[in-house]
């Protein structure tokens, strides 16, 4: 029934680092269970260190589970080397060989399969033509910039045709204009060629842009998978949360529960959020979160039924948003963004003002922990 | 900076020691064209005799061959041990690596006469009888420090995971070592070989010990220079030998600094 | 795990070979030294004659101190003429310093046998300078410059250590970031106070490095004072060539090389307490 492209099935994976009496093991990876459908877009999304990369490397084949099992297209994987898997890897640093043009960089895994010349030559070119550099065949890598190298590289693994590519956070190196370029051409390319790609990145903004589905992993453990809009809206717990998208962490305590919602208490102010799965009982207090920009405030006398009291602290100006800086009466500090221009019958305020901060229920979430 | 165009204090203290350095070779060369058997100036007019008695002298002869013999060897085992030791130190992290870096670099100091007296006496004991390839494997345990240096310094400049982009587009580890890395360190390790060639053709200390009845090069010279009247032959043969040292040296130098840090250029494409 | 299997097959022959012709030959050494002869019936005696004899020995002992002191003038003095070549080189030769260094360091790869020995011819009695005085006239007769001694040994061993212990010398001075100068500058240091102060200091540990890297071999130099050195210029290791070759008491001969080998240890020791053996490759 595995009709999985990859799979990861009771993974862990610990290096040992240091000697005898000092040595120390890391856990990498935590019992992950993990299962890729083919043709997907999947982002591994977290921060340095969470096990992402060493996920990717298990897939590849330059790293072996300390337990469990990795499985490519439903076959196992456990004694396959990294040159029988059918996968590629486009590179951090791209790793394009120096002494070889950029035609030979791309047809060398075509040369170790022993691919006849003709044919070599007509996918090496079909490769180029995809990653739009076609003329660059002569060329030594050093003679390419970032970008064009990057290409390259994904060139180089593509014209393998393998099932899944991993793409180890291949843009990190380019500056801001040329990456958000790359990612809609990685996406564009990906839907083209119809394979699995396998994405590491610690941009979250990235993963929301170019992924079908995301896992955001932390300390070798993954946190929530599931596609952009839903970990966007529907965070699992305050890692996710905090790590895509901005959030504010509220606390208060539950006074009522009802279907789906549940109104809190925040010192003598009352306000109704959604509780999801999580259970609540009376009494209990709880954090919630509400993003930044679901927040509207108006004047005191302005304010609509259930709104909230705050205080502005600072105001940001940052072109297209203004940030709100807004003091709770309980003494707890959140975030507004407010679109400038849209909102034109609303005005401005300024430090020190008094306002009414308002949300919809389902705009506010309960975590779990 | 001095405006003048006088040359500077260091540069003529350069000059004064390179001339210090060049004179020996370049007046053996001189007199090794001096048509008389002391060397003494006024020069006594041109002659190729000297050269002449060289390819007559059948000692001689074996001592060469003996020596470029042992020296292609030795350089070989050496460029080749080194190359082992520079990716296992440059590309791994591992326990054990400190300990032989530390281990490998020794013979770079201990002094020749310690090394020599104490193959000898291994020799001895299981066995092994004094020749001139005995002395190669001398050769070897001090020429390996220096091809791995060369090497290891070569490798340090490149990404470390040429050899792991290779495996994931197909090829075996060794499959990566011999297409990849191979061909990316050819210059280190021709410059290697070349300079523990050198090492090996022209030294003398180690070898006193352990060539037994055989003859190398340096050996030989050694035992001629007790005699005034083998006296031009002897600088002709060095003029050679030292010429052609340079000139493997000049084009090992080169070779080292070969594709070091590669000009970018951007082009539009 | 596969990697170590890789490190293990890449580490493995250098090692054995290491071991093989440069570990297991110095314990050798050491059974030898324990040894009552060389050949016959006495091989198999195992004594320590050979060390009460040699700490009975007074000359063993000072010839060894004497060496000593002559190499570690020779470093000295390697190292106090190498500085200002490696300065000149590192600070005031532009863009062709690799260049000139390269040209410096050339010659010094061939035999120095033959550079010895060329000196030799050049200083001798009958040798090329006093010819060439005589036939300017510069001198009435011959006279030998180069003196069968100690300072002609010391002499040209500095001259065939120079170019090696500038090096990295050079290296070091390379390495020396010139923003720092200039703010040594911005605070008001001459430039003489900022070499003393900043360039100097920065630049020891490739003086440390040249220094023993010149300093740890010539303990054990035998070729120089046998073509040199005559009588008065004998130095430790010609004692220990001598036990090999001519008297053929190799287990005094191993326990003279392990004395001097537990001195050559004990610099290598403090040298590395100062810096390590790749601070050498200026490479």
């Amino acid at each position: 029934m595995t009709d999985f492209a990859v799979e990861l099935r009771q993974v862990n994976k610990t290096f040992v680092s240091g000697r005898g009496a000092a040595a120390e093991s890391v856990a990498a990876i935590r019992d992950m269970n993990l299962g890729i459908p083919p043709g997907t877009f999947f982002t591994l999304l977290g921060p340095s260190g969470c096990g992402k990369t060493t996920t990717l490397r298990l897939i590849a084949g330059f790293e072996f589970p300390t337990t469990g099992e990795v499985l490519i297209q439903g076959r196992p994987m456990s004694k396959v080397p990294p040159n029988r898997r059918p996968v590629n890897t486009v590179f951090q640093n791209y790793a394009l060989f120096p002494h070889l043009d950029v035609a030979h960089n791309v047809a060398f895994g075509l040369e170790i399969k022993r691919v006849p010349r003709p044919e070599r030559d007509r996918m090496v070119q079909e490769a180029l033509e995809m990653v739009r550099l076609p003329h660059a065949g002569n060329r030594k890598p050093s003679q390419l910039s970032g970008g064009q190298q990057q290409r390259i590289a994904l060139a180089r693994a593509l014209v393998n045709r393998p099932a899944v590519l991993l793409l180890d956070e291949p843009l990190g190196a380019l500056d801001l204009k040329l990456r958000k370029a790359m990612q809609l051409e990685l996406k564009q390319i990906q839907k083209q060629v119809g394979i699995t790609f396998i994405y590491v990145t610690h941009d979250q903004e990235e993963a929301l842009t170019m992924s079908d589905e995301i896992a955001v992993m932390n300390n070798g453990v993954i946190q929530q998978m599931g596609g952009p809009v839903t970990l966007y809206t529907k965070p699992a717990n305050r890692f996710v949360a905090d790590f895509i998208g901005e959030s504010n962490f509220v606390q208060g305590t539950v006074v009522a529960v009802s279907d789906g919602q549940a109104t809190v208490a925040m010192g003598a102010e009352r306000a109704t959020v959604e509780h999801g799965d999580v259970d609540l009982t009376p009494g209990q207090t709880i954090t919630f979160i509400i993003r930044p920009e679901k927040l509207l405030l108006f004047a005191p006398d302005q304010a609509p039924a259930g709104a909230i009291s705050g205080t502005v602290r600072e105001v940001v100006y940052i072109g297209t948003d203004t940030r709100y800086l807004l003091a709770l009466a309980s003494g707890e500090s959140i975030v507004a963004r407010v679109q400038n221009g849209c909102q034109s019958e609303m005005a401005f305020h300024s430090p020190g003002d008094e306002v009414r901060i308002f949300w919809q229920p389902e705009d506010a979430r309960a975590l779990a922990g | 900076m001095k405006p003048s165009r006088l040359p500077s204090l260091g540069f003529v203290y350069y000059l004064g020691i390179a001339l210090l350095l060049y004179l020996p070779i370049l007046l053996l060369v001189i007199f090794s064209f001096n048509n008389s058997t002391v060397l003494v100036f006024p020069l006594k007019g041109f002659t190729l005799k000297w050269y002449g008695q060289l390819s007559q002298n059948g000692e001689l002869l074996q001592a060469v061959r003996n020596s470029l013999l042992i020296g292609l060897g030795s350089s070989a085992v050496a460029t080749l041990l080194g190359a082992m030791g520079a990716l296992a130190v440059v590309r791994y992290k591992l326990p054990g690596q400190g300990l032989f870096t530390a281990v490998s670099a020794l013979p770079l100091v201990i002094p020749y006469v310690i090394l020599g007296v104490s193959l000898l006496l291994l020799y001895r004991e299981i066995g092994i009888p004094l020749s001139a390839p005995a002395a190669g494997l001398g050769h070897v345990i001090i020429s390996t420090p220096y091809a791995l240096l060369i090497i290891a310094s070569r490798l340090v400049g490149f990404p470390d995971n040429l050899e792991e982009a290779a495996m994931d587009l197909g090829t075996s580890y060794w499959g990566a070592l011999l297409r990849i890395t191979l061909p990316i360190c050819s210059p280190a390790l021709l410059a290697a070989f070349m300079l523990c060639f050198t090492i090996s053709f022209d030294e003398y200390s180690i070898s006193s010990f352990l060539v037994g009845t055989d003859n190398t090069l340096p050996v030989y010279l050694y035992s001629q220079l007790r005699f005034p009247a083998r006296l031009p032959i002897v600088v002709a043969l060095a003029a050679i030998l030292m010429v052609l040292t340079i000139l493997v040296m000049v084009i090992s130098e080169w070779l080292r600094r070969v594709g070091q840090t590669p000009a970018r250029k951007v082009e539009p494409l | 795990m596969k990697h170590r299997g890789r490190f293990a097959a890449l580490i493995g022959p250098p090692s054995l070979y290491l071991l093989l012709f440069f570990l297991a030959p110095m314990a050798v050494m050491a059974l030898y030294s324990l040894r009552a002869g060389t050949l016959g019936a006495a091989r198999d005696v195992f004594t320590l004659d050979n060390y009460r004899l040699y700490l009975a020995n007074d000359n063993f002992h000072r010839l060894l101190l004497r060496s000593a002191g002559m190499a570690f003038a020779i470093a000295v003095l390697a190292s106090l003429l190498a500085y200002p070549l490696a300065y000149y080189l590192a600070f005031q030769a532009g863009t062709n310093k690799v260049l000139m260094l390269t040209l410096i360091i050339i010659p010094t790869w061939t035999s120095y046998l033959l550079r010895i020995f060329s000196w030799k011819l050049i200083l001798g009695s009958n040798g090329v300078l006093n010819s060439l005085l005589l036939w300017a006239g510069l001198i009435r007769e011959a006279s030998p410059i180069l003196l069968y001694s100690q300072a002609a040994v010391i002499v040209t061993l500095v001259y065939v250590w120079i170019p090696f212990v500038a090096l990295p010398i050079f290296a070091a001075l390379e390495r020396i970031d010139r923003s720092l100068l200039e703010a040594a500058a911005d605070l008001g240091c001459q430039p003489w106070e900022a070499f003393l102060r900043i360039t100097l200091p920065l630049s020891l540990p490739g003086v440390v490095a040249g220094f023993f890297f010149a300093l740890i071999p010539t303990l054990g130099e035998f070729v120089t004072p046998l073509l040199v050195g005559g009588t008065s210029g004998m130095m430790y290791g010609n004692l220990i060539q001598d036990q090999f070759m001519r008297a053929l008491n190799w287990p005094m001969g191993s326990v003279m090389s392990l004395a001097m080998l537990a001195v050559v240890l004990v610099l290598i020791f403090v040298l590395t307490r100062f810096g390590s053996l790749s601070d050498l490759a200026g490479l």
